[in-house]
């Protein structure tokens, strides 16, 4: 089989991390190149693939399978269904724009740079990758750079206290979902860890119910924490408020994703029954992230802590897309992981050029800056209002289809998601822009300069042009997602079928109605 | 009778008593490359043994059954020869530091590799006595070998007592087994211990036994010596203690309970389960505030030791070759880790965590080697200690499934946590080297060919086990099979 590009999309980084170690550290615009090389070449390999991809084509493409240990049934796979294409063109323009950010690093940028291109190249072969142990495995491999950027670049005096917090949270997180990741292999018994072939072994022989009922809450609580569920979100917007904007952009906007990934591609197929008792106590856990982490979001004076509580926030609408169970939630859930991968890279590629330029993120302290930065300014008010839904960004499309999608299971649930929605994010975002791009302009801040050189502007542009693009035409990522969401789907409704009629029918049956 | 089978184990000892030899007419400026004479006769050993099929590669049993030679012997033979060699590498480094003696001392560590491939053989309360004691006399001695030293001196004090105490009970423990059940050999005990399972003094006897295994382990609770004599010792010795010494207490402990007493293992898991827990738990919780390297490595073994213990506690064949494989992984790093500690502490007095401050200055590839190592025992993938983690966990979560024993869910939750808690002190090592304010001297660390070699092996080691696991893991697999549960 031939190399897939694939292999090409996540080595790139990879490679170029290892180019690293051996540039002497004060060749600095060398470093700088090298890192910026390899992001590009995976970012237009990425393009290329999903300009290639054929929507509803059976099975995987770009597909490559190496065997690697074979007494366990571990081999290295690749490959994409209209689940993770998206993610992995989003991945790879996010990594790319962290990596032009990184400027604003002037210490250890050797370091630096091998730590990012680790990180971004690690969860885009997690994202690609077929094989349960390649999966996690990869997406560790890309996590532990983050605690150590966080610790040594970070900014703002709690900065130790948040490398400490986010170590543990996420390490427990991801360990949990290692277990649950073991134990679904050791009860699937097709002895493999392809996810693939996995999926097929259990169409045949479903896994019990009672062994479904400890492993679901193990996968959803472990990649819960990795995506701050709430209430296990409090890592989040502190690590982010400390994190170097880079290495915020990189995890916020993919390494996030991972465990939404995760819950859609194995937990929801593999264990239908435990699913469909568990999705309903998501959907209210749910509300706590939008409701609960909203106005928390309100009350903030430093801009990066807003931002990071509204990213936590808008992961309730993807929490809520996946509880519904249905072909339109699962699609606009995928189409948020996307869309909120990309605006989260900008909002905080945006805060940290502010910081950057001015030395605080106090909203009391800023103000005005429109004025001078008129494209940073402009930039960070799309920002804002792609995040608080505005239609025309590709957020808008995600969570319309994700509240149509719920309104047909959980009602009530979706009353006050939109209001949270609509109300809460509008609020905070509007008062963001207020209180920094408005009003009166500190002295001080007389003599900061906008982004006027090219390649400064170039992050944000394609981050706000890839809102723009998939906000306007939809239909690019939704045509790749239904075909593949309809089979998750599937998958999840026809297994629980059979038990139905003999165990559980009362509870099962009037929402099963309204799935199909 | 095969006497064959011993040939690798006559040449070891020949050579160990030429290293003794060549002290009379070595001058005593040379006598520092007798290490590399010796690591160069054991790598062409170790090299015959791959080759040539007919040199301790056929399988059968010596002496009355006493001694056995299967694919586990074999496993643990390459295990001790590759430790010997690479443990050789750090002592020819640190061979300034021992003033007198320097060929005993190497012949010394020939002869403790002798007893561990015994060990490895063993098939026998007999050969399994001898052997322990082979290895732990000789450790006395290299132990304190530093006579100048107090802390040398103290820590041979407390390894010999505590090791004598062992000792005592592990003999006793025999005679009870012997008493009751009349067996010396393992094949043999194996057919009745059955029988003997309500049997209190033979029960006792085991026990007692599994005390002194526990002791060489260092799991808890006979784990009380080894952060003072991990902290006291020659680094060298400290070394050997924790991959030899350790790998020879864990060979001993697969094949007493699988091959002698499977019985007594099978009805012991809840046993095996909490003595693994705690074991994790107190390694990782004392290693938190440790600032001496040694003694932060010392706990870091008994957490180690827990670790291997997981697979020990599944009573199943994928745990043992788990825990074959994460001893394969753990030789490379443990090595890496004490040549760094040899090289950059040569010029200290203090063995304290500061004293790796700039080493990314003084040395980028002793600090890219410890950096590695760090992130191996932490478990951070593609290293080796990452799959080793990984298939030890497997093995206890399959247990879990096909015992439905509650115990082994919680055993993996400790686990975990343990895990968790090992990320703050080896992280908190690699932030020392990268990123501490107060180095103070940063002048360049010269390596000699020798060290370098030495480093290259253990990172390939590393990245290799963890990369391309199949090879090391058929290895194991194979010799867990010759174990037959």
């Amino acid at each position: 089989m031939p190399i897939s590009i694939l292999t090409y999309i996540f080595c790139a980084p990879l490679l170029a991390a290892l180019a690293l170690v051996v540039v002497p550290r004060n060749y600095r615009v060398i470093i700088r190149f090298i890192a910026l090389l390899g992001t590009f070449v995976s970012m237009v390999l990425a393009i290329k693939m999903f300009c290639q991809f054929v929507p509803g084509h059976d099975g995987f493409q770009f597909e490559q399978q190496i065997p690697w240990v074979n007494s366990l049934g571990i081999s290295y796979h690749v490959g994409v269904d209209g689940l993770n294409v998206g993610l992995i063109l989003m991945g790879a323009i996010v990594a790319f724009a962290a990596a032009c950010c990184s400027w604003e690093i002037q210490t250890r940028e050797k370091e630096f740079y091998i730590l990012l291109l680790i990180m971004s190249g690690g969860i885009l072969g997690a994202f690609a990758s077929l094989d349960l142990f390649f999966f996690y495995a990869l997406h560790e491999f890309a996590l532990v750079p983050t605690f150590i950027m966080i610790g040594i670049w970070g900014r703002g005096e709690r900065k130790n206290y948040a490398t400490f917090q986010i170590t543990i949270y996420l390490s427990i997180g991801a360990l949990i979902a290692l277990i649950g990741l073991i134990a679904l292999y050791l009860q699937s018994g097709a002895n493999t860890f392809d996810i693939p072939k996995i999926i097929e072994h259990v169409k045949a022989n479903p896994i019990a119910t009672n062994a479904q009922n400890f492993i679901f809450p193990l996968l959803l609580f472990g990649f819960g924490i990795l995506v701050s569920l709430w209430p296990f979100h409090s890592w989040a917007p502190l690590g982010y408020g400390s994190a170097p904007a880079p290495t915020a952009m990189i995890h916020a906007g993919i390494l996030k994703k991972f465990g939404l990934y995760g819950l859609t591609r194995i937990a929801l197929p593999l264990m239908p029954q435990a699913a469909h008792h568990w999705m309903t106590i998501l959907a209210w856990l749910c509300l706590g992230n939008i409701l609960y982490v909203g106005w928390v979001a309100m009350r903030q004076r430093d801009l990066n802590l807003l931002i990071g509580n509204s990213s936590v926030a808008h992961m309730g609408f993807i929490f809520l897309g996946i509880a519904s169970l249905n072909l339109i939630g699962i699609t606009g859930a995928v189409f948020i992981m996307v869309a909120h991968g990309f605006l989260a890279a900008l909002t905080f590629g945006l805060s940290g050029y502010i910081y950057q330029k001015t030395g605080t993120l106090e909203m009391s302290e800023l103000g005005g800056l429109c004025r001078k930065l008129r494209f940073i300014g402009t930039a960070l008010l799309m920002a804002a209002m792609a995040g608080c839904g505005l239609p025309g960004f590709a957020n808008f499309v995600g969570e319309v289809s994700v509240f149509f999608a719920s309104w047909t299971v959980f009602p009530v649930v979706t009353i006050l998601a939109v209001w949270g929605a609509l109300v809460i994010g509008g609020i905070y975002m509007t008062r963001a822009v207020r209180k920094i791009l408005h009003g009166p302009l500190p002295e001080k801040y007389a003599n900061v300069a906008d982004a006027t050189n090219v390649w400064r502007k170039l992050p944000y542009a394609l981050l706000l042009a890839s809102l723009f693009v998939f906000g306007c035409f939809p239909k690019l990522l939704t045509n790749q997602i239904t075909p593949d969401a309809t089979k998750i789907v599937s998958m999840t409704t026809l297994i629980t079928a059979k038990p139905n009629m003999v165990a559980v029918s009362e509870i099962q049956s009037p929402k099963s109605e309204n799935r199909n | 009778m095969n006497s064959s089978l011993i040939a690798l184990e006559i040449c070891v000892l020949a050579l160990g008593t030429v290293l003794l030899l060549a002290d009379f007419w070595m001058p005593v400026e040379r006598k520092k490359f007798l290490a590399y004479f010796a690591a160069i006769a054991l790598g062409g050993l170790l090299l015959a043994g791959f080759s040539d099929s007919s040199f301790c590669q056929t399988f059968g049993t010596a002496f009355n059954g006493a001694f056995v030679e299967d694919a586990m012997a074999l496993f643990f033979k390459r295990f001790f020869l590759v430790a010997a060699i690479l443990v050789l590498f750090v002592t020819a480094e640190f061979s300034d530091k021992i003033a007198a003696g320097i060929s005993e001392y190497y012949s010394l560590i020939i002869f403790a590799l002798a007893g561990m491939l015994f060990a490895a053989s063993a098939n026998d309360f007999v050969m399994l006595f001898v052997s322990i004691e082979l290895i732990t006399v000789t450790f006395y001695v290299l132990v304190s070998f530093q006579r100048a030293k107090l802390t040398s001196l103290e820590a041979g004090v407390k390894y010999l007592i505590i090791g004598a105490l062992s000792s005592a009970f592990m003999v006793f423990g025999i005679a009870l087994i012997w008493g009751t059940t009349g067996k010396m050999n393992f094949t043999e005990l194996a057919a009745v211990a059955s029988q003997f399972l309500d049997n209190k003094i033979f029960l006792i006897g085991v026990l007692f036994l599994l005390a002194g295994l526990g002791f060489k382990i260092a799991a808890v609770p006979f784990q009380i010596w080894a952060p003072d004599v991990y902290q006291g010792a020659p680094t060298p010795t400290t070394t050997f203690l924790a991959i030899g010494s350790k790998a020879a207490g864990f060979v001993l402990l697969l094949r007493v309970l699988f091959a002698a007493i499977p019985a007594v293992a099978e009805q012991w898991r809840d046993f095996l389960i909490i003595i693994s827990g705690i074991t994790i738990l107190y390694g990782n919780l004392c290693a938190l505030p440790q600032r001496n390297l040694k003694r932060l490595f010392g706990y870091s073994s008994i957490s180690h030791a827990g670790y291997l213990l997981l697979g020990v506690a599944a009573v199943s064949a994928t745990g043992q070759s788990a825990v074959m494989y994460y001893l394969a992984g753990y030789l490379f790093t443990v090595v890496a880790t004490f040549i760094v500690i040899v090289l950059v502490m040569q010029n200290l007095e203090t063995e304290d965590i500061s004293g790796l401050a700039g080493l990314n200055q003084r040395s980028p590839i002793l600090a890219a080697t410890m950096t590695l190592a760090m992130a191996s025992l932490a478990g951070v993938p593609p290293l080796a200690g990452f799959f080793g983690k990984f298939l030890l966990l497997k093995a206890v979560i399959g247990q879990g499934i096909a015992t439905s024993n509650h115990g082994y869910y919680c055993l993996v939750f400790t686990a975990l946590a343990g895990v968790l808690i090992s990320f703050y002190y080896y992280f908190g090592v690699i932030r020392a080297i990268y990123w501490s304010k107060e180095a103070k001297d940063l002048s360049p660390i010269q390596l000699s060919g020798a060290a370098k070699l030495a480093i290259t092996i253990c990172i390939a080691g590393i990245v290799w086990i963890g990369i391309f696991p199949n090879t090391i893991l058929n290895l194991a697999d194979e010799a867990a099979k010759s174990l037959g549960i």
